[in-house]
């Protein structure tokens, strides 16, 4: 028996299948492109790719994201905030912890025990803090967002942008670049004014003093992203490579 | 009263009442029977009905006349608010068009200008509503309702009696209690019906002018669904929501549809559409009637009051009379006094009663069905 979990994003859809033993036997990344379901069919031509024509009763299948939807033949759909819980506690441990992820078009803070939901807040309709804005303001810095961390760290001030709306952001970002200022300390004010909202929204959480802090999805692997967001919440937030992973290996879990 | 029809066919009825009756309101201003519309559960229908006026609720909870609002309004508003000048703006409410007189209350700042802005298209009666239910409060309110009283003898040169007045009263507690008494076929777990079927009747109620037939048909009503679920008639078992939070129909329906689509049932509502509307009776053996009538609108636990006790004292009997799971908050974006609210309302809730809430905040456009299916699908699987 094999255990898939796919997770299809705003931005990119993960996949992750497991063993009878719930190890990960493999994971990978496709763009969402413009259509969720155009991205179902592409997983489900890379699975049979990796995985060769499995009969159908040699796996179960259980899909999240805002795309879920667009897997027919899962046999259940499951949101990601609940997803990205059970997968926090899969990498990072049982117990007590918040969880943050920052995903293209939602942010989430979750507080969770044992991998079980007590709480979240979700950004309002608003890509301030959401992976949206780092992707608008990275294009308009003409870098791919992957760059801005190792970027920003190099920053020899500490710009602030100020515009909460993505649109307004950019404007200011032309205008601050306008009268001069450098890419990294620019990269550095982006990096920061996310920092800055998701603390906001974590400050919701009734427990926002948990021990255990994580971070999931696409920022995973921006360290010095992660120093900043520690700053801000007072707390150390950890992440891992396979954290991108965790809405996918929460729904594998639950296949 | 005629209820052999199955209950799908009376849900139906029910949520096609406020077109239905659009004839009724015709015909009644053709007969000279004098028309009052109101928009709010603090509006004493007993004094319209005292006067032989029918009482009518105005249109407010579609998106479409919102555009047309916002050439006058400022787009950062409550969607209730502008949807209710833009139907009046465009005329598309026969139930304001063929209004006589408008009654509105001194409740948040933004209904409070709208109707400065409404003057200038209808009669307008504004009562000014304290924002405190104290004894001082009850003085200033007891004096609005007469002051409405005479309003609306002068306006339609009729006389309203005392023995009327109680008269209206004794019918309208019926009514009101006859629906308070609908909801609790919602204490059965599994439920008998959907939640969304019970709005559809708790809101089409309100554009029954006969207040009269409406008790005997809403007993009925509740006659019939405890005898189906006798004989075995009911849903499976389900995470039990309670609604609270501004006013709901029309558009915000959606929030009721994305509970029951994602496995859980509403089993109540603690908001105007419900409780707020027909919770409270007036004391009937009251020797001052119009001091009894201001008590039970006063009582209204409605987020404009400060403080707010009734809302909690509500909120927490509802959470045990009807066994929920969870609390769902449906605010209107930018209604500064729920929004505000929530926070404690938060915090009862989950210290004090110990189950999980959820606030969530919209508007009349259905562009957050995703991110609202999202965030409730996930409430319902925490429970």
């Amino acid at each position: 028996m094999r255990y898939i979990g796919i997770d299809i994003g705003s931005t990119s859809a993960k996949t992750v299948v497991m063993e009878e033993d719930r190890k990960i036997l493999c994971s990978f990344t496709v763009p969402t492109g413009w259509s969720s379901f155009d991205a179902g069919k592409r997983i489900e031509t890379e699975l049979q790719n990796r995985l060769g024509k499995l009969p159908r009763q040699d796996f179960r299948c259980v899909s999240t994201g805002y795309g879920r939807q667009a897997v027919s033949w899962a046999e259940r759909r499951v949101t990601e905030i609940t997803c990205h819980s059970r997968g926090a506690s899969f990498l990072f441990g049982d117990g007590l912890m918040n969880v943050i992820d920052i995903g293209g078009q939602d942010t989430k803070v979750i507080s969770v025990t044992a991998g079980k939901v007590d709480e979240f807040f979700m950004n309002e309709k608003c890509a301030a803090g959401t992976g949206k804005f780092l992707e608008v303001l990275s294009g308009r810095l003409n870098i791919p967002p992957e760059e801005l961390d190792l970027l920003a760290s190099h920053h020899t001030k500490e710009l602030v942008i100020s515009s909460m709306c993505t649109v307004f952001a950019e404007s200011e970002v032309v205008s601050l670049a306008g009268q001069g200022e450098s890419k990294e300390n620019l990269a550095f004010g982006v990096l920061h004014s996310v920092a800055e909202k998701v603390s906001t929204l974590y400050g919701r959480l009734a427990e926002t003093d948990r021990q255990k802090v994580v971070l999931t999805g696409g920022l995973c692997s921006y360290p010095f992203f992660q120093s900043l967001l520690s700053d801000k919440i007072g707390q150390k937030v950890v992440s891992a490579p396979m954290a991108r992973y965790a809405g996918a290996i929460g729904a594998a879990m639950m296949a | 009263m005629n209820l052999i029809s199955d209950l799908p066919e009376v849900f139906d009825t029910f949520a096609q009442q406020r077109k239905n009756s659009f004839l009724t309101v015709k015909e009644f201003k053709e007969r000279g029977i004098p028309i009052i519309g109101s928009y709010c559960s603090y509006f004493p229908k007993e004094i319209a009905m005292a006067a032989g006026a029918a009482p009518v609720s105005l249109c407010s909870t579609s998106g479409e006349t919102i555009p047309e609002a916002e050439k006058d309004l400022p787009r950062n508003l409550c969607p209730l608010i502008k949807s209710s000048y833009g139907f009046a703006k465009t005329q598309k409410c026969p139930y304001f068009y063929f209004s006589d007189l408008v009654v509105g209350e001194t409740t948040c700042d933004g209904k409070k200008k709208m109707y400065e802005m409404l003057s200038d298209l209808k009669d307008v009666h504004v009562m000014r509503l304290p924002n405190k239910q104290d004894e001082e409060a009850l003085d200033a309110w007891t004096n609005e309702i007469i002051r409405l009283k005479n309003a609306v003898e002068e306006r339609f040169g009729v006389t309203i009696t005392e023995e009327k007045l109680r008269e209206a009263v004794h019918i309208n507690n019926q009514a009101n209690a006859s629906l308070e008494s609908l909801c609790t076929v919602m204490e059965h777990d599994p439920c008998p019906i959907s939640g969304h079927d019970l709005f559809k009747v708790l809101n089409g109620s309100q554009f029954k002018f006969d207040r009269k037939a409406l008790a005997a048909e809403i007993t009925a009503l509740s006659q019939k669904i405890e005898a189906d679920y006798s004989s075995g008639r009911m849903l499976d078992k389900r995470p039990r929501i309670l609604i609270t939070g501004c006013p709901m129909g029309g558009a915000t329906e959606k929030v009721i549809e994305a509970v029951e689509q994602n496995g859980g049932i509403v089993v109540g509502f603690e908001n105007c559409s419900g409780e707020k509307n027909f919770g409270i009776q007036v004391d009937e053996k009251a020797a001052d009637i119009y001091r009894a009538l201001a008590r039970r609108y006063l009582d209204i636990g409605c987020s404009v009051m400060s403080p707010n006790p009734h809302r909690l004292d509500t909120l927490g009997r509802m959470i045990d009379q009807y066994h929920a799971d969870g609390v769902l908050e449906m605010d209107l974006q930018t209604c500064l006094t729920y929004e505000v609210e929530s926070a404690k309302i938060r915090r009862f809730v989950t210290k004090e009663k110990g189950i999980p809430y959820l606030q969530v905040e919209t508007d009349y456009s259905q562009s957050d069905i995703g991110q609202l299916n999202t965030r409730i699908a996930a409430f319902i699987e925490m429970i």
